[in-house]
């Protein structure tokens, strides 16, 4: 065992450089990678490392970008591409949805396309419009994607080297305001793969189920709860799609009432999905219908209302007590 | 950077090898493909025209859902194939079907996508055709990519993109060609100027003095050419195709041509243009242009000619016998192509289909 002192950050961009060292056909591109190493520096050194042919800056169009990675997946390259802000990675919608996703499905399996696109996504960074979208149901509702989103420096590091292995595209979502956050980290020991999710912290009067951004508060609020006598167990989903419905619903089972929390407005979105999923079926086991605690169904707002918006520990116990313990 | 914007402009004039009349133009600096390559062009484009006539008389026949018809375009679609090698891609659109054909893809396997049957039918790596792009110049960019990874570990290879100038319009045009010129990539974009976006003419489309000259902007050369001179395509593209070969770069080519036939089967082209423009067009047939300069220069035979005819129906024969074959959908099928592996939702998904359908045969 090997532990270091690591930010996500630092984890994510270890993360390529062992793959990029692993395997000659892993390219890693996008705005700003090369001599900048990324806005957020994630990309910090490899072009250096292993020359511009294997980390270089494209032309500023995420169409091409996305269309671009196609094309060289099409040919024996692992592409891996920044989008450098969740809102600026629309322009590339058409390339993900009709081509990266379907691919494989137009050529009968033919024609897989391994391509990890990263996109540092959601708020709680005081950024300015068009920098803080959670987007993550775009993607998680079109079938071909792989949608991950971690929220601690290990899996950022374990996930991200299992998405440039998959044969199948993967959208990864880095957290923005978990970039900076230092944790003791063994990156040799292996993390649960694509398609599990992990209970993070055990309890047993209610779940609390959440993924990336969105976790550091879930732990918050049950540490919180825990010390006005409530266990709240939270559960990490890790990979929204594949979805692992075996291991929420296990928990939830266990613990008889569940509360969704994430930053993206609510209204058709991944947690109503995971709502209707353990309600679909864990209904004998429940005490009390499944609470979402969400984003508003607004814009992003700016930055002196984010506070507002984004799910918070009050709002989760809020909803926890309105899990009609009263019946219980 | 070019230091030389001029040398990247197209002729005042699309390039023109063989005249409307089949005579040869004299062209300076310029020679014809040899005898075997127009020789082979001819029964290729004999090919190509009775496999636009099978396809759209299959429309008729409710074998096909529909069929966007490359009628006088023929030219075109072969020379795009012929000159390019083994090793190189073709990246065709849903137009180009005849393309497709001629660089060897089976005439069934490519009209699986307008039959039904499935997305597309044939196998991308075995003929290096990627799939017909329905979304328009989405496959640009894919081509771009394809020939950068080529580039990346010293292959030869060079990609073919095929579009048609509505196509020109699109964002991934733009910058597909910026890609291909900044990383210099061995691409060749190939514009079918066909005149027509279904409806809209070239003038809603572009104010550029032509396609070609776009070109200029990317940092690449942009040329023009006579779009039913087979000669004058084959000369021209392969001159593109050997470019980008030897480490030039990109090069975008602009065929000036006519879609004959409407949009699709579904499109009723007397909206939009009349007869009189048509049947000016239909006179400077690719084919008819091409057999009268062959007889005229004593290379094509009668029996030669008749041989070009019977491997032309052969093919459709063939597309006959393969359209008439029906599917028997395989449920599975649905599933299979998602992911390399199903996942869990997946499996509960066709495992519920699979009961439905078992009890809908106990009924």
């Amino acid at each position: 065992m090997t532990l270091e002192k690591l930010t996500m950050a630092q984890a994510l961009n270890r993360a390529l450089r062992d793959a990029l060292a692993d395997d000659p056909s892993v390219l890693v591109f996008g705005e700003d990678v090369g001599a900048l190493g990324g806005v957020f520096r994630i990309t910090d050194g490899l072009t250096a490392e292993f020359g511009t042919d294997r980390c270089f800056d494209t032309p500023l169009a995420e169409s091409g970008i996305m269309g671009l990675a196609v094309g060289l997946a099409m040919n024996g390259m692992r592409p891996v591409v920044e989008m450098q802000f969740d809102a600026f990675a629309y322009p590339a919608f058409e390339q993900i949805v009709s081509h990266v996703a379907k691919f494989r499905n137009r050529t009968r399996g033919r024609v897989g396309l391994p391509i990890v696109i990263r996109v540092p996504y959601a708020g709680g960074i005081g950024g300015v419009e068009h920098h803080c979208d959670s987007s993550e149901s775009y993607y998680a509702h079109t079938p071909g994607l792989h949608v991950l989103a971690p929220a601690n420096a290990a899996d950022a590091y374990g996930l991200l080297r299992e998405a440039i292995a998959s044969p199948d595209p993967v959208v990864f979502l880095e957290p923005k305001k978990l970039y900076w956050s230092k944790e003791n980290v063994d990156l040799t020991r292996s993390v649960p793969g694509i398609g599990t999710a992990a209970v993070v912290r055990e309890g047993t009067d209610a779940t609390l189920i959440a993924y990336g951004p969105s976790v550091p508060t879930a732990l918050e609020a049950a540490e919180v709860a825990a010390g006005e006598g409530r266990s709240l167990q939270v559960v990490d989903v890790r990979s929204i799609v594949p979805f692992d419905d075996a291991t929420v619903c296990a928990a939830v089972r266990g613990t008889g009432r569940a509360v969704v929390v994430a930053e993206a407005a609510g209204f058709a979105s991944v947690a109503s999905e995971i709502a209707a999923r353990v309600t679909e079926r864990c209904f004998h086991y429940m005490a009390a219908p499944v609470r979402r605690v969400t984003g508003f169904d607004i814009p992003y707002p700016p930055p002196k209302f984010e506070h507002f918006h984004l799910p918070s520990v009050d709002r989760i116990l809020d909803a926890v007590d309105d899990l009609q313990w009263e019946d219980a | 950077m070019t230091s030389d914007p001029d040398s990247l402009l197209p002729s005042d004039e699309p390039i023109r090898l063989i005249d409307h009349q089949g005579r040869p133009t004299g062209r300076a600096g310029t020679d014809l493909p040899d005898q075997d390559a127009l020789l082979k062009a001819y029964g290729a484009l004999v090919t190509a025209r009775r496999l636009n006539d099978q396809a759209n008389a299959l429309v008729r026949q409710g074998r096909l859902a529909v069929y966007p018809s490359s009628h006088g375009q023929e030219a075109c679609q072969i020379a795009a194939a012929h000159v390019l090698g083994d090793g190189d891609w073709l990246f065709p659109t849903y137009r180009d079907t005849a393309a497709a054909v001629a660089r060897g893809v089976d005439p069934v396997e490519v009209l699986v996508l307008l039959k039904g049957d499935w997305h597309s039918g044939y196998d991308p790596y075995q003929a290096r055709v990627a799939p017909q792009a329905t979304p328009l110049a989405t496959q640009l960019l894919h081509a771009v990519g394809v020939a950068h990874a080529a580039r990346l570990r010293g292959e030869p290879t060079v990609v073919m993109a095929l579009c048609g100038d509505g196509a020109t319009s699109e964002g991934d045009f733009h910058e597909a060609l910026n890609f291909a010129g900044v990383f210099r990539a061995p691409v060749v974009f190939f514009v079918q100027n066909n005149q027509y976006a279904i409806s809209v003419p070239l003038a809603r489309q572009t104010a550029a003095p032509s396609i070609a000259h776009k070109a200029v902007g990317y940092g690449m050369p942009g040329e023009r050419v006579d779009g039913n001179d087979v000669a004058a395509l084959l000369t021209v593209l392969g001159e593109a195709v050997a470019r980008a070969r030897s480490g030039e770069g990109p090069q975008l080519v602009e065929a000036h041509t006519y879609r004959v036939q409407p949009h699709t089967n579904a499109d009723d082209a007397s909206r939009y243009r009349g007869e009189d423009e048509v049947a000016a067009w239909i006179e400077r047939d690719p084919i008819t242009r091409l057999e009268t300069y062959l007889r005229g220069e004593g290379l094509l035979t009668d029996e030669r000619a008749a041989a070009c005819a019977a491997d032309a129906e052969e093919v459709a024969a063939h597309v006959r016998d393969g359209l008439n074959q029906d599917l028997v959908p395989r449920p599975d099928d649905l599933f299979d192509f998602v992911y390399a592996a199903r996942t869990p939702q997946l499996d509960e998904q066709a495992a519920r289909l699979a009961d439905e359908i078992a009890r809908e045969g106990e009924k």
